[in-house]
């Protein structure tokens, strides 16, 4: 009987830990798929070439920490974003937001590839279209060459 | 007419190959911190003997915050004289100089403390969240800070004397002309 109680108040202590409003917001549950989605954008800094979700240096490793620790604390993951920009500039994020001078960088690879586009329709069209319907008469024949010529290939057969 | 064009297609490369060639001469470790000018973000760590270490506790002094770490060869292995013999002959000036391991093990930041006799406070940043606050990229970086607390300029790389002492001098000026 007693150590029924005991177990009883054992499990009650624990309940109650875990539903402590203190627990709760200390440790709101944080889904990976969101740190993962957030680390997707960052540049890895010691790695450059990759994310920090695809990184596995150290440095990689505790920014995915730090990510998850912001998220858990209650930040959006809008601003977990701003607080790593607001450390190392545009710089870190893997795309440029697109805005003001960094919309060139979006839009001149389709502008220049618009271009190319239109150059290479004209001299597509410019070939395919050379010459039909304005086909030059062929020029006349000077009459006492052409009769040479008739003279020539007789006496040669 | 046909030319200009024969001449137009050649110059067209040139922007790009001009583009492509700042770019690969532009180390990204050279981008200016957004940092610079702001106050250096607060930190409490502890030092390798275990006592607390935080930058509100040297308000008013000029501080020369260095990330370093142990496996940074030769960079900080070249500097961390440079900064030892700059903190003794500054300590009495209103300088201090703060240093943080980062990425590193425990027994390895003994070492090299022990090696080099450092005697300026050296934490560790285990988590690296000091490291990310301050925007570190890699090590060796310096930060030196006003004595307002803010920072007023990042060091990418070894520090040398002149760098430190050219630097520190400006503050110091500066900070006694209010």
């Amino acid at each position: 009987m007693s150590r029924v109680a005991i177990m009883l108040c054992a499990a009650l202590v624990l309940l109650a830990a875990a539903a402590s409003p203190a627990q709760a917001q200390s440790a709101k549950p944080v889904s990976e798929d969101v740190v993962h989605e957030i680390a997707a954008q960052l540049r890895c800094v010691v790695c450059q070439n990759l994310s920090v979700a695809d990184s596995p240096s150290e440095m990689a490793s505790q920014m995915r920490a730090i990510i998850r620790e912001r998220l858990a604390g209650g930040e959006s993951p809008a601003e977990v974003q701003r607080y790593f920009v607001d450390r190392y500039g545009e710089w870190i994020l893997l795309s440029p937001p697109r805005r003001g001078f960094n919309l060139l960088v979006w839009f001149l690879p389709l502008a220049a590839v618009a271009v190319g586009l239109l150059i290479v329709g004209a001299l597509v069209w410019r070939w395919t279209h050379r010459g039909r319907g304005v086909r030059t008469p062929p020029a006349a024949v000077d009459p006492a060459m052409s009769e040479r010529i008739r003279r020539e290939l007789e006496s040669g057969s | 007419m046909k030319r200009l064009w024969r001449w137009l297609i050649p110059l067209a490369a040139v922007p790009v190959l001009a583009l492509l060639a700042y770019g690969f001469r532009v180390s990204p470790r050279d981008i200016p911190s957004p940092l610079v000018g702001r106050p250096a973000p607060a930190f409490a760590l502890a030092t390798l003997e275990g006592e607390p270490l935080s930058l509100a506790g040297h308000r008013g002094k000029v501080v020369v915050l260095n990330f370093w770490a142990s496996w940074c060869y030769p960079a900080c292995y070249e500097e961390a004289p440079v900064l030892e013999r700059n903190w003794r002959g500054y300590r009495d000036r209103g300088v201090v100089v703060v240093g943080v391991d980062i990425q590193d093990k425990r027994e390895a930041a003994v070492k090299f403390v022990g090696d080099f006799g450092l005697t300026f406070p050296i934490a560790q940043d285990l988590k690296g969240t000091v490291s990310v606050d301050f925007g570190v990229y890699g090590v060796p970086e310096t930060f030196f800070l006003d004595r307002a607390g803010r920072i007023r300029v990042k060091h990418v790389g070894a520090v040398t004397d002149d760098v430190f002492r050219a630097t520190v001098d400006r503050l110091l000026a500066e900070a006694s002309s209010p």
